[in-house]
């Protein structure tokens, strides 16, 4: 353990909560669509991934970083929409499995046309020039565009909060994952809510995997492992939580990370043994309600 | 009096099993029509299928001169139907200020909130005091108050009401019963499902008896309140 100083393990921490980052944009859109339409989205890992190509796509048109920051996330949500509209919304009341087998073949058509129209390697993905280097945040130096990750998530969570909290449309998404036969006898149509809110669950995904992609490039499967994290993620935070998924997000982040520090080998079976201590002790994750999935 | 509500043969399924079988209804303009019955009878899933909540129903349901049956619940809502299920169902998570604005919103009827709020607030001071409360800590009889009020909020002009009085203090029976009343006077027209038959009947108009899911017995409300017969076959418990 020679060599570990304090200073290095908060850095460790630090990188983790921008790893965790990712973690919560992920899990807040499974989270939603898991709590509203009871809809487990195997591809949201591919939207996560389409969110990165659509930057390429948008950069290569000539775009620069930030029109592609806002403009992925948006392009990918309206895709997200198509998807609600034509293929999950007829699969509605039929059961968990229907939306769950769908998504997961979904996944596969995703990334079989991405490698089909970007080709099968991976693509780079360079830092914007402003956001490039490193700077002292008095533990020591750490690197701009994790910072920018950390806050431009801060802002996501921020804004779907207030959203939620504030605007009438959330309060109809509230209720509506409470019990939508209400919401419907009192003259909403509650389809719509469906479509906005797959719309903002699988714009997060893109735009997590938008800010991912300057970290370790666009590939096709750059979904997979993350898709996987994620769902650890919404377990640990609690299926339908968005609370939950912000501090098991982070957790998770700063999980991976540490072990990445002490056993690297470990930094992936890290997070299914958290899983399992947490389901373990709470079945229901952090803030999930028990007995939402019987 | 002109009918506001007309249903004719109605069927409904809850998947395999039929449910109701031919229900014939009528409710005219400024009534209050009670619908009786013993547990089972069918008579939620007569004010559900009305409402447009049953997956699987035939049948006419025409109000005022509008074809329901291919509208969805929603669409019912705003074209004037206001239902207070049964169990209240208030949204947890949610304040009492949120519950009501969740009825405002879809109103075809837009007031602003405040109007509404002081409105509330003049029929049912006990919501007024507990407007940022959150709504499901409150007591049973508030909660039918909050969702009667949720219900009502955007002036609907057939109100359906399922055994509102279940679960609640005598005392506040009373006086929901009474707000029922005014309600009619105002012009608020209403279909009743009651378990609490003799208070049911002495405030309604005209009232319909289900057994087995289909009617068994329609009379004005005074002649079967004084019916003994009628009320012990189909409503004794
Ligand atoms: N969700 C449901 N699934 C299957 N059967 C149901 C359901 N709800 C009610 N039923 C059946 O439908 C019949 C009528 O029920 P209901 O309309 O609730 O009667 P009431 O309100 O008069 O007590 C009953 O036999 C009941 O068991
Ligand atoms: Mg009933």
């Amino acid at each position: 353990m020679e060599g570990i100083t304090l200073d290095l393990l908060a850095l460790q921490i630090f990188t983790g909560l921008a790893l965790g980052a990712i973690y919560v944009l992920m899990a807040l859109g499974m989270s939603l669509l898991f709590g509203m339409l009871t809809v487990v989205n195997f591809a949201h890992g591919a939207f996560y991934m389409v969110g990165a190509y659509v930057a390429v796509a948008l950069l290569g048109l000539g775009a620069n970083f930030w029109v592609c920051l806002f403009f992925a996330p948006i392009l990918v949500g309206l895709l997200g929409m198509l998807v609600e509209r034509v293929l999950i919304r007829p699969l509605y009341g039929r059961g968990i499995d229907y939306p769950l087998l769908l998504t997961f073949g979904l996944s596969y058509v995703m990334i079989e046309a991405v490698r089909i129209l970007f080709g099968t390697t991976g693509i780079s993905f360079d830092t914007p020039d402003v956001l490039v280097g490193a700077a002292d945040i008095g533990i020591g130096y750490f690197p701009i565009y994790r910072l920018f990750v950390i806050g431009v998530a801060a802002a996501a969570v921020l804004g779907l909060w207030l959203f939620l909290e504030r605007t009438p449309y959330g309060l109809i998404i509230r209720a509506g994952a409470r019990d939508p036969q209400i919401v419907r006898i009192l003259g909403i149509d509650v389809g719509r809510v469906w479509l906005v809110v797959f719309g903002i669950g699988t714009g997060l995904a893109a735009l997590a995997g938008m800010l991912a992609a300057p970290l370790q490039g666009a590939s096709p499967e750059m979904g997979d492992s993350v898709l996987a994290i994620a769902f650890v993620v919404t377990v640990v935070g609690g299926m339908g939580s968005l609370l939950g998924a912000v501090l098991a997000g982070l957790l998770v982040g700063v999980v991976v990370s540490l072990a990445s520090l002490f056993a690297p080998e470990m930094a992936q079976v890290s997070i299914f043994a958290l899983m399992a201590v947490v389901l373990i002790i709470r079945p229901q994750g952090f803030f999930g309600r028990a007995g939402l999935m019987s | 009096m002109t009918a506001m509500l007309t249903v004719e043969g109605m069927n409904a399924w809850y998947g395999p099993s039929h449910i109701l079988q031919g229900v014939d209804l009528e409710v005219r303009r400024g009534e209050i029509v009670c619908l009786i019955g013993r547990n089972g009878a069918g008579k939620t899933t007569t004010l559900r299928t009305i409402m447009g909540l049953v997956d699987r129903s035939t049948g006419r349901v025409v109000f005022e001169g509008q074809d329901l049956m291919k509208r969805p619940a929603h669409i019912r809502n705003r074209l004037g139907l206001g239902y207070v299920p049964e169990e209240r169902r208030i949204v947890s998570g949610l304040t009492v200020r949120e519950n009501l604005r969740l009825g405002l919103l879809a109103s075809a009827v837009k007031r602003p909130e405040r109007v509404v709020i002081d409105e509330v607030a003049t029929i049912f001071p006990r919501l007024a005091e507990r407007l940022d409360q959150t709504a499901i800590t409150m007591s049973g009889g508030e909660q039918q108050m909050l969702a009667i009020a949720r219900a009502t909020v955007s002036q609907p002009k057939l109100l359906m009401l399922d055994e509102p009085s279940e679960g609640i203090m005598p005392v506040l029976v009373d006086e929901m019963f009474e707000l029922f009343g005014r309600m009619r006077d105002g012009g608020t027209t209403i279909l009743l499902v009651e378990q609490n038959v003799e208070l049911a009947l002495a405030l309604g108009d005209r009232a319909y008896v289900m057994d087995g899911g289909g009617i068994v017995h329609h009379a004005n409300s005074a002649a079967l309140l004084a019916d003994e017969a009628t009320k012990e076959r189909y409503c004794s418990v």
